[in-house]
């Protein structure tokens, strides 16, 4: 049931490749316009790039996440997904799963080179990747609860941003961390755990109240 | 006496009228009593000089503004898991006021932090962590609004209630972490480990203040919900008229 789930999402996504790719790009011209607001010293941007990387993953990853229920819900699938036998919280973290692939593993695998623009150092390119490896899964869980409240909700795109932001902040601060750790030459271990118990925590958390928010919406 | 009977909203309604009064007038009283000590009795800061004396109300808006959002959250958990209406009234309603008390604590932690540290804002953990207290309640508060159908808004409204209950505590822990690491030295708020016994009654009495406020405002808008919502209900037939 969830390798179905997971194949089917990832399926949908492969024929409307556009979307992913539209993510990916927002996050890059994001991440470019820092440079020519705030100017091009090294030194400055050096020392924002976590940050910055950072935020832009949280934002680019907000605008994926409409489509996590949106579609299914348009087309009735979602529906019959609520009705089958197996736990929902499974369906649900089978969807996370595939989106987590779809819109999240591109995003850590592109926001290495665009360290590069801010001459972030070639050992912390791997604190970066690792930080988003092991928080962006954050974003994905925590970003379904707000999906599945505002399905169907008009201004459900700017709403569920409201949502959603605040409760990433400890994501984004210890995913930044660690990275601004490994520029100041101390250790990013301490930060890369407390994420990954971050992560954890949502991992159980999430999916069980997404399908609470699913039966609600759907009700 | 069975007290069941108030958890109808149709019952509760005119108690909660008969109730308005035994806390709101002596909510004024305490306000009354609390800025007289805060203004007149309490002596002048060594430190601080006069500026001190927002504390008396800044304290007391701060502790509300967490206190009333994991009151509203418990409300809303109980009114989603009995299916109890009144109970999701009462977190809708008192959202606003936590926001209020929230928003208030900011503003007057501004105005003190200008004279007194010279600036009127620092990423201090207090201060970021009820900056993000504040987004969540504007969060419940929209979520709620961008509902028409008043089953679904409380239930979601439950949702995202709990699901910020268990992020407030990390989210403060992270925020103070995040501080540390930033900043070489922690402006403490109160800046003096002892104070003297007429700035803490007239901050407690401030505090009862607020209390008693909170509760007459959030039955007054919980009136105010229960006459919306239930307007087609014939029982409220003759009190709509």
């Amino acid at each position: 049931m969830l390798r179905w789930i997971v194949w089917r999402d990832l399926t949908l996504a492969w024929r409307r490749r556009a979307d992913i790719l539209s993510t990916v790009f927002f996050f890059i011209i994001v991440v470019s316009l820092f440079p020519l607001g705030i100017g091009p010293e090294t030194q400055l941007l050096r020392s924002i790039a976590p940050g910055v990387i950072w935020v832009a993953a949280l934002l680019a990853s907000m605008l994926s996440l409409n489509r996590l229920f949106a579609n299914d819900l348009q087309d009735g699938t979602l529906e019959q997904l609520l009705l089958t036998p197996q736990p929902l919280f499974a369906v649900v973290f089978g969807k996370v799963l595939a989106h987590w692939i779809v819109s999240e593993i591109p995003l850590v695998l592109i926001a290495p080179l665009v360290g590069l623009q801010f001459d972030v150092p070639r050992d912390t390119l791997w604190i970066l990747l690792v930080s988003l490896l092991v928080g962006t899964p954050v974003l994905s869980l925590i970003g379904s609860v707000g999906a599945a409240l505002t399905l169907g909700l008009r201004g459900g795109g700017v709403l569920i941003s409201i949502l959603v932001l605040p409760l990433y902040i400890p994501a984004l601060i210890f995913g930044a961390g660690a990275v601004e750790a490994s520029i100041m030459g101390t250790s990013p271990a301490p930060h890369l755990y407390l994420l990954g118990a971050f992560a954890i925590v949502s991992l159980i958390f999430s999916p069980w109240a997404t399908a609470a928010a699913l039966r609600i919406s759907l009700e | 006496m069975n007290l069941y009977k108030y958890a109808s909203p149709a019952t509760f309604y005119p108690l909660a009228g008969k109730m308005i009064p035994w806390f709101a007038i002596p909510s004024a009283i305490l306000f009354i009593a609390g800025l007289y000590v805060g203004f007149f009795v309490a002596p002048t800061d060594f430190q601080q000089g006069d500026a001190y004396r927002i504390i008396f109300i800044h304290v007391p808006a701060a502790w509300m503004g967490m206190f009333l959002y994991v009151l509203m959250a418990l409300y809303a958990g109980i009114g989603w898991a009995f299916n109890a209406r009144l109970a999701s009234m009462m977190a809708s309603s008192i959202a606003i006021t936590g926001a209020m008390f929230t928003l208030l604590s900011l503003v007057t932690g501004a105005l003190w932090g200008k004279p007194t540290w010279g600036t009127y804002w620092v990423w201090d953990a207090r201060m970021t962590s009820t900056l993000i207290l504040l987004f969540l309640y504007i969060g419940f508060i929209s979520l709620q609004s961008a509902i028409d159908d008043t089953r679904r808004a409380d239930r979601a409204g439950a949702v995202l209630a709990l699901v910020g209950v268990i992020n407030v505590p990390i989210i403060y822990f992270s925020v103070q972490w995040w501080n540390t690491l930033h900043q070489g030295a922690t402006i403490r708020i109160l800046g003096k480990p002892t104070i003297a016994a007429p700035m803490l009654a007239a901050m407690l009495i401030m505090l009862a203040a607020c209390w008693l406020y909170s509760v007459a405002v959030v039955l007054i808008r919980l009136r105010c919900i229960i006459l919306e919502r239930e307007q087609n209900a014939s029982r409220f037939a003759e009190v709509n008229a």
